[in-house]
Parts: C-alpha cells; sequence; structure tokens
C-alpha cells in the first residue's frame, strides 16, 4: 500500500484569502497563508462552490504561504476576481510534477504571457540554489506583462521582454530572443542593459554556455522552445496542461496520445525531448466529454 | 502461478481488469494501463450521442472511500469508434465496451453501433447512481427494466454481454436471475455504492458539484463480496466480474473465493497509483504459491457454502 498518510490529498480545504494583489487589469494574486509544500511547477485545484473547480499553477510557495495569478478570463476566474480578502477558497493539491534543476546552473525562463507567475517561483527557488537566469517574458502588449518588478528584484537574474505589439521590449515572439540568447552562448558573449531614468548603456559580459531552458504558455510557443533546445543540443522542461477533472491520476482526462501518461500526474512538467513524442504535443487537446481540439 | 483466466471464451493474461470510468477516456490510456499491469481494460461509459459530464469537483477520496460524480462524460459513438479504434490497433489486452443511454431503444442502438468496434464483450451500465437526477433511478434498480435493457441489447449484437448491477437494491438476486434469463452472459458486481454525500464544514455545502455521487473505494469491499457471493449462489454458472474497492492482492482472492472469475479494479489507483494491477498480481501469485493454490479455477467459489 502507498503509505496513506502520503495519499495525494483529494479533499479540499478551505483557505482564507489573506491578500489580493492587482497584477495588471485583468489578473490578481491571491494569497493563501497556508504550508502547501508545492514545489514550482505543480498546481492547485481551487473550488468555488456553486461555481467550479479549476487547477491553477502554484506562483510562490514557502511554509507560511503560497500564491495564485489568476487571469478572469471565463466564469470561473471571474468569480474568483470578486472574491474579498477573507473570503474562502477550497484548495486540493498540491498535485503532479514540478520542474527539475540543478546547482549553479545557468538557466532561461521563457514565460508566454501569464506563464510568467509559475516561472517566478522556479527562478527564485533556483537563484537560492546558485543558478543564474534569463527570464524571457512574451505578451501581447504591455498591459499583459507580469512580474516583472519581483523578477527585477532577484539577484543574478536578468529580463528580457518581447511583445507582440512592440509596446515593451523586442517587438515579435519570445523565441527570437531565445534565439538569440543560444547564439550568445554559442560565442559566450553577450550584452547586458543598464538602464537609468533616461537612457539605457550596453555593456558586452562573459555569458556562459545554457545549461536548461524551461518553457511555460501557449502550447505552440513551448512546442518551438522544445524543438529550438532539441536542435541546439540543450536541456529544456516544459509544462504540458491539459483538461483536468481529478488531479490525482485515476479519471483519465488528461491522459496524452502516444503514452497514455497523465498530465496530472506523470505531468504537467517533464523534458521537452518528453513533450515531443507525445503524439498530440503542439497539436490537440480534449474536452470535458473527451473531444478532440487542434490548437 | 500463473494467473490466465478465461471469461465467457476470452483469455484474459490476468484476472485484473480497469473498472469502467478510470483511465478510459482514451485508448492511448487503456494502453498505459495495460502497460502496468492489468489483464484486460473496461472503456468509460459510451453513449450514442454527447453527453456532458457533471462539473467538478467531480470526484474526492480519503483514506477510506471515494466518491464521484463524474457523470459519464462521453463524445459519443462516432468519437468513441476513433478512440477505442485506437486501442483495438495492436490491442495488447482483452477490451469490455461499456455502453450506456437513458432509454431502452438506445440502448439497443448502442450496443449494435459499438459492436462494429468489435469488442471482446460488450458491458451494459445502467447502474450508474450519479446520473439519477438526470435519468431517474437507474434501470439496474428494477428487475423488469433491466432486464428489458438486457434483452434488446442481446438482440442486437453477437458478442457476450455482461450486465452492471447495483448493490443498491434489496433483491440483488432476483434482478441477476431477469438479466440472465433475458440473456445476458454475464455479470459486473457492483457498480458504486449510495449515492453518498460529503459536507465541506467551512463551506458549509456538499463538496461535490452534483452533490452526491457513487461511493467506491475500501469502504466498500464488504459490501461487493457479499452481492458476488449471493449471486454466485444462486447462478453458480453465471461468470462474473467483480469489483469494489479492490485494492490488494488478498481482496482480488477474496471476491474470487466469493465466486468471481475476473475482478475490476478503479479506486485502487488511487490507493497504490496505476502500478497498483502489477502490485494486486504479484501480491495474488505470492499468496497462492504460499498455499500450494495451482490455478484461480482452484479457489473461485470456494466460500460458498450451499
Amino acid at each position: 500500500m502507498r503509505d496513506l498518510s502520503s495519499l495525494p490529498k483529494a479533499f479540499p480545504k478551505a483557505l482564507p484569502i489573506k491578500k489580493i494583489i492587482q497584477e495588471t487589469d485583468n489578473v490578481k494574486t491571491f494569497v493563501f497563508e497556508y504550508d502547501l509544500g508545492a514545489e514550482p511547477g505543480q498546481f492547485v485545484n481551487m473550488w468555488l462552490p456553486g461555481v467550479d473547480e479549476k487547477p491553477m499553477s502554484v506562483a510562490y510557495c514557502d511554509e507560511n504561504e503560497f500564491w495564485v495569478s489568476i487571469f478572469a478570463v471565463g466564469p470561473f476566474s471571474s468569480a474568483m476576481h470578486e472574491l474579498k480578502e477573507g473570503d474562502k477558497v477550497g484548495v486540493r493539491g498540491p498535485y503532479g510534477r514540478g520542474f527539475t534543476w540543478k546547482k549553479g546552473e545557468h538557466l532561461v525562463m521563457m514565460a508566454g504571457g501569464y506563464g510568467a507567475a509559475p516561472l517566478y517561483y522556479l527562478t527564485r527557488k533556483a537563484v537560492e540554489d546558485g543558478c543564474t537566469v534569463e527570464f524571457v517574458i512574451g505578451a501581447r502588449s504591455k498591459s499583459h506583462v507580469l512580474y516583472t518588478e519581483r523578477i527585477e528584484a532577484l539577484k543574478n537574474v536578468f529580463l528580457h521582454v518581447a511583445t507582440s505589439d512592440g509596446s515593451l521590449g523586442v517587438k515579435g515572439y519570445n523565441t527570437l530572443i531565445l534565439e538569440q540568447l543560444i547564439k550568445d552562448a554559442g560565442r559566450g558573449k553577450s550584452f547586458r542593459e543598464h538602464c537609468g531614468d533616461d537612457t539605457c548603456e550596453r555593456e558586452e559580459v562573459d555569458f556562459a554556455s545554457l545549461n536548461r531552458v524551461y518553457a511555460c504558455g501557449p502550447e505552440l510557443m513551448m512546442k518551438s522552445v522544445a524543438e529550438m533546445c532539441l536542435a541546439g543540443g540543450i536541456e529544456s522542461e516544459v509544462s504540458v496542461e491539459r483538461y483536468m477533472k481529478c488531479g490525482f491520476g485515476v479519471c483519465g482526462q488528461c491522459s496524452v496520445d502516444g503514452s497514455g501518461k497523465r498530465m496530472c500526474s506523470e505531468g504537467p512538467c517533464m523534458s521537452g525531448a518528453d513533450a515531443l513524442k507525445i503524439e498530440e504535443f503542439g497539436k490537440y487537446h480534449r474536452d470535458a466529454q473527451g473531444k478532440v481540439h487542434e490548437f | 502461478m500463473n494467473l490466465e483466466t478465461e471469461f465467457l471464451g476470452v483469455k484474459f493474461s490476468n484476472p485484473l481488469v480497469v473498472a469502467s470510468g478510470i483511465l478510459g477516456v482514451t485508448g492511448a490510456s487503456l494502453k498505459f494501463v495495460v502497460a502496468n499491469g492489468a489483464g484486460g481494460v473496461t472503456s468509460k461509459s459510451i453513449w450514442l450521442k454527447e453527453h456532458k459530464g457533471h462539473k467538478n469537483p467531480v470526484m474526492i477520496a480519503n483514506e477510506h472511500y471515494m466518491l464521484n460524480a463524474v457523470g459519464l462524460p462521453d463524445a459519443g459513438i462516432e468519437k468513441a469508434q476513433l478512440e477505442m479504434g485506437k486501442y483495438m490497433e495492436n490491442k495488447p489486452a482483452p477490451m469490455i465496451a461499456s455502453i450506456t443511454a437513458g432509454t431502452i431503444d438506445d440502448f439497443g442502438e448502442i450496443a449494435e453501433r459499438i459492436s462494429e468496434l468489435n469488442p471482446d464483450i460488450i458491458e451494459v451500465n445502467s447502474s450508474c447512481p450519479n446520473v439519477e437526477s438526470e435519468l431517474g433511478k437507474p434501470f439496474a434498480c428494477v428487475a423488469g427494466d433491466v432486464a428489458k435493457v438486457t434483452k434488446i441489447v442481446r438482440a442486437r449484437t453477437k458478442i457476450p454481454i455482461t450486465v452492471k448491477l447495483s448493490p443498491n437494491v434489496e433483491n440483488l438476486v432476483e434482478i441477476a436471475k431477469a438479466v440472465v434469463d433475458a440473456g445476458a452472459d454475464g455479470l459486473t458486481l457492483i457498480n458504486t455504492v449510495g449515492p453518498g454525500m460529503a459536507i465541506d464544514l467551512d463551506m458549509r455545502r456538499p463538496i461535490l458539484a452534483n452533490k452526491v455521487g457513487g461511493v467506491s473505494g475500501p469502504a466498500i469491499k464488504p459490501i461487493a463480496v457479499k452481492c458476488v457471493y449471493d449471486v454466485h449462489r444462486a447462478l453458480p454458472n453465471i461468470p462474473i466480474i467483480g469489483t469494489g474497492g479492490i485494492t490488494t492482492g488478498e481482496d482480488a482472492l477474496e471476491i474470487i473465493m466469493a465466486g468471481a472469475t475476473l475482478v475490476g479494479v478503479g479506486t485502487a489507483v488511487y490507493y497504490r497509483d496505476v502500478e497498483c494491477f502489477r502490485l494486486i498480481a504479484e501480491e495474488m501469485s505470492r499468496w497462492c504459491d504460499a498455499n500450494g493454490v495451482k490455478n484461480l479455477a482452484e479457489i473461485r467459489g470456494v466460500a460458498v457454502v450451499r
């Protein structure tokens, strides 16, 4: 038997919201005072009675509190946005396999949109382990970029931004930045910008080879990242999300074609090489009835 | 020990089959279960047309039991033929296709359509306790109704059929006899118990979105063992898939001693993860070796006192 005390927590626990932080027009971070014990890349199922229950990735966690950042996009997330500090949310988990890293590595975070939140948590843990991090955010526009101040406040973390409309950082996809970082690692040199109030200075610095690239965001972005890394001989890890119900590996809702592995249990985090072996990765996913939808 | 088991003329490498509704949304998922040691698989229940399940939360569990009201979501027979078709190509173990419907006529239609896939066995699910608010009392709770369902399915397919029955009745043996008289080749005992309910104290609300759900897991094993025992005693020649809270090799042997031929495993995936199939099979072998049992037929129904 599994040790019964180590069974996945499969009943929700009602937790009061300690604090709500408005991140952007459409994103709020909910802080809960609770020792969740989540690793970076793991998720929780959040329950609002009479509304719904949804999986949400953990944006930060220590022994005192954890955070979840939520984009108001549908009925559940909109209902979350109407809550006030002190209101209760049912939480069960943490579930799934998180990201992995080694001490002292040079890492790249490829955040697509709100993927910045879980990668922020990974970055904090990796930096504690002596890693250096290139944090690359890609978003539709400036108003969809979040967590920049928190990221910039971390030591040995360098922020890079790309927006589709060019309203912040490089214009285009964040993979343009990854391409440049891979080239820079190849020649061992890169540029760092130091910005004052008005002007920015470029300084050429030594640039260590990249050990690992993480991607979290739209699946087509993650697929590009996994392919670029495979071609460049760099390890990568991605987070493959599928419609989830139970969260603890029983219902089969989030099983992917090919291996049949469950994204709530054998995933969501896995190597880019393993993700590329999933038949449906970057192609299609299934809804609550099991119907296939293309990306 | 060799755990090979024959059920309705179909050979299984071991008697452990994944129960309907567990890891059965896709063909790939069912193959994953076989790779983890299952002797056979049961698909999720397939409907003629698309059927929405319940909202989340649909499944909660603790050390004693699981409560589920997934609500039989399905994309309908056309999609199921594609999904289960992927399993049927290079089929690694026998397929039991579970079918369900809201009317007796639809049971006939879905039986015919699923037969095009050529599954090894068809399991008729008219006993799910968590679609009651939608469909009313399950057919399997009334002997006359479930016999009608069985009769129409029998008329529309040549594939062996097993009918899954509900424990939530007073006259299980009478219902079992009616189903066998109507043409069932085998029986699957039992569907989940209840329905039951769990309330969160802080929220002051039932946790499942459907409020009620079927109870499974270790807590219901004694009920499953008794149901199999009673039915095997009354109908000794009708093969049974015994299911309900089977979590260890000892549990599986217990329900076989009550009269089961195959053993359905579902909630154990929560208690021991997906490798539960391999672990349960190993434990069965170990017990049999230690107790001089050479094949499972020796102990099948051995506990039943006539």
